[in-house]
């Protein structure tokens, strides 16, 4: 049986954003992309899964950057069996979730799993998170913010977190979504030679598919917040910030 | 007939939540410049009566043993069942845990658009503007609403609840449960508290809290030893969690803890909204980071541009020395 895996790129938020003239969009040109964290969570997830059920995981992801084969290979050196690239007209695009939606469902309906696994969100999902579209798109049940899953006759149990450290531990009939926001386990290693070896064993299979409706998500403007400003910088060395924060926090009876 | 702002009410163990009061609050204000009425769907078992409680024009009732604890699929298929009946202009939905898995669901299943994240709307002339906060809180979507129903997922603490108007509703009208709950592929859902914890970082007047900027787990150490000196706990953004350095008790945001300390000093954390969401509120924020443009120098009250390592064993120098 398939645990189907949805991978995606996205703008590293750590590095500087700027904004396309046209206003509507990142400038492309100046981002770089990294594999969506909790994407990563979530093949750790179907990999743990897999590791007690003898399932087979199956990485899935629309290829928007170009660069998507590293991400994938690394998904096969880590222990996923077969990689699928959907590309297409979107190349340099920021795919709107409905329409990444759309793209999957077909090829999910091929594959047949029992489960689908995704992150748990996006840094750029602004028409809401692909778990519960893709669910509502397929008519499976789902679950997101998803900390720990387990196959059980028939069933996944799923431990989804609230706030606070409150969890809901839910059964849902299979096949199922799931959103992960983290696996059980921190996301596992796979050294580069590793990934080397498996780009000249393995390879990806690529479906040219259509570019669907609603494309891009409906921005008027993107802009980048006012800084409050409210902080006041602390300048000088390392030894002159210390002595500032000592000062502080002794004017404040706080040492 | 009139228009209405709906909105969905989220409860916990028996009690609305903070949110559900914000957003009420909110869809009032949108609802008083457009001449519409505010309509609550308060969903669940037994929770009728919380009906009472909620300041809206109408509140629509459906108790069902599956809405129990608001679980994903139940909640949303009885939103669905409903909204293209009932029409509201916006459905106001929180961005939260349960919110996030109804209001994309919902929107998804209805086609109808979506704006997550929300942190502001408003009016501008005659049409309304959502804000969405994205890319880690760097960039914001102003979205201009069109005249299509529209689903908003609204993030938690960015919305004042109503003060003026805490009244109890106008009308309760209490619906059967639809169809769709005889067919649900959700079994069981229950609800579970943490395990008391070594440590209760809400209680904690001082926190230390590291961020992704850390690095490593090895490096937790001259932080544990930077809070001891201050006299703090030692808190953590939420990567750090996920990636198991520090236990869930330890995590400071949205999917973590609220915190209110006198002095929050964070280092090598960047701000995304999801962990402001937790800290804001602290008396005293301190930052270092090395990036200038991290969101969280947008909360502190004094920040650092510095290497937090470098930081950190200058502090340790004198508080030790």
């Amino acid at each position: 049986m398939t645990i189907v895996v949805v991978m995606e790129q996205v703008p590293d938020v750590v590095e500087e954003l700027a904004i396309a003239p046209s206003g509507t969009d990142l400038d492309r040109d100046a981002v770089s992309y990294v594999l969506n964290e909790y994407d990563d969570h979530a093949l750790e997830e179907a990999l743990l899964l897999a590791e007690a059920s003898g399932d087979e995981v199956v990485a899935v992801g629309i290829d928007t950057t170009g660069e998507l084969d590293q991400t994938l290979y690394t998904a096969l050196a880590k222990g996923a069996r077969r990689a699928i690239k959907l590309t297409g007209d979107f190349e340099g695009t920021w795919l709107s979730t409905r329409a990444a939606a759309r793209l999957l469902v077909p090829v999910i309906q091929e594959l047949g799993p029992r489960l689908v696994l995704t992150g748990v969100q996006a840094p750029d999902d602004l028409d809401g998170q692909l778990a519960p579209t893709l669910a509502a798109l397929l008519g499976w049940p789902h679950a997101s913010v998803v900390i720990g899953s387990e196959l059980v006759d028939g069933v996944v149990q799923v431990r989804k977190e609230l706030w606070g450290g409150i969890t809901m531990t839910l059964e849902l009939e299979l096949p199922a979504v799931l959103g992960v926001q983290a696996a059980r386990q921190a996301p596992r290693y796979v050294p580069i030679s590793r990934v080397r070896q498996v780009m000249r064993e393995a390879s990806i299979e690529t479906r040219e598919v259509e570019a669907p409706d609603g494309l891009v998500p409906a921005v008027t403007t993107l802009r980048v917040p006012e800084q409050a400003g409210r902080a006041e910088i602390l300048t000088g060395s390392p030894a002159e910030i210390a002595d500032r924060i000592i000062e502080l926090l002794r004017a404040r009876g706080l040492l | 007939m009139t228009q209405r702002i709906a909105v969905l009410v989220e409860h916990l163990e028996g009690q609305p939540t903070d949110v559900t009061f914000e957003l009420l609050g909110l869809a009032r204000r949108i609802a008083n410049t457009d001449g519409a009425s505010v309509q609550a769907y308060l969903f669940g078992e037994r929770v009728g009566h919380l009906a009472e409680s909620l300041p809206a024009d109408s509140v629509t009732v459906v108790e069902h043993s599956a809405l129990h604890h608001l679980a994903p699929e139940p909640t949303a298929r009885v939103l669905a069942a409903l909204l293209p009946a009932d029409l509201p202009r916006l459905l106001l939905v929180p961005n939260t845990s349960l919110g996030m898995d109804v209001a994309a669901w919902v929107a998804a299943a209805l086609e109808w658009p979506l704006v997550a994240y929300c942190q502001a709307l408003e009016h501008r002339g005659s049409r309304l503007v959502a804000t969405a906060q994205l890319f880690g809180g760097k960039i914001l979507a102003d979205v201009t609403l069109d005249e299509r129903p529209t689903v908003i997922a609204a993030l938690a603490g960015a919305f004042a609840a109503d003060a003026v108007n805490p009244g109890a509703p106008g009308k309760i009208e209490r619906r059967d449960a639809p169809a769709e709950l005889a067919a649900l592929r959700t079994r069981s859902v229950v609800l579970e508290r943490p395990e008391a914890a070594d440590v209760d970082i809400t209680r904690a007047e001082k926190i230390v809290a590291v961020g992704r900027g850390i690095e490593s787990k090895d490096n937790l150490e001259l932080a544990e030893q930077v809070a001891q000196a201050l006299g703090a706990v030692l808190a953590a953004s939420r990567p750090l969690v996920d990636a198991g350095w520090l236990p869930r008790s330890r995590q400071v945001g949205k999917s973590g803890l609220k915190v209110k300390p006198k002095l929050y000093f964070a280092l090598g954390i960047s701000g995304a909204p999801e962990h402001l969401e937790g800290m804001k509120d602290a008396e005293l924020i301190i930052a270092v980071n090395k990036d200038p443009k991290a969101p969280i120098f947008g909360v502190a009250d004094y920040g650092a541009v510095a290497d937090l390592f470098e930081v950190s064993e200058a502090l340790l120098e004198r508080l030790e020395g």
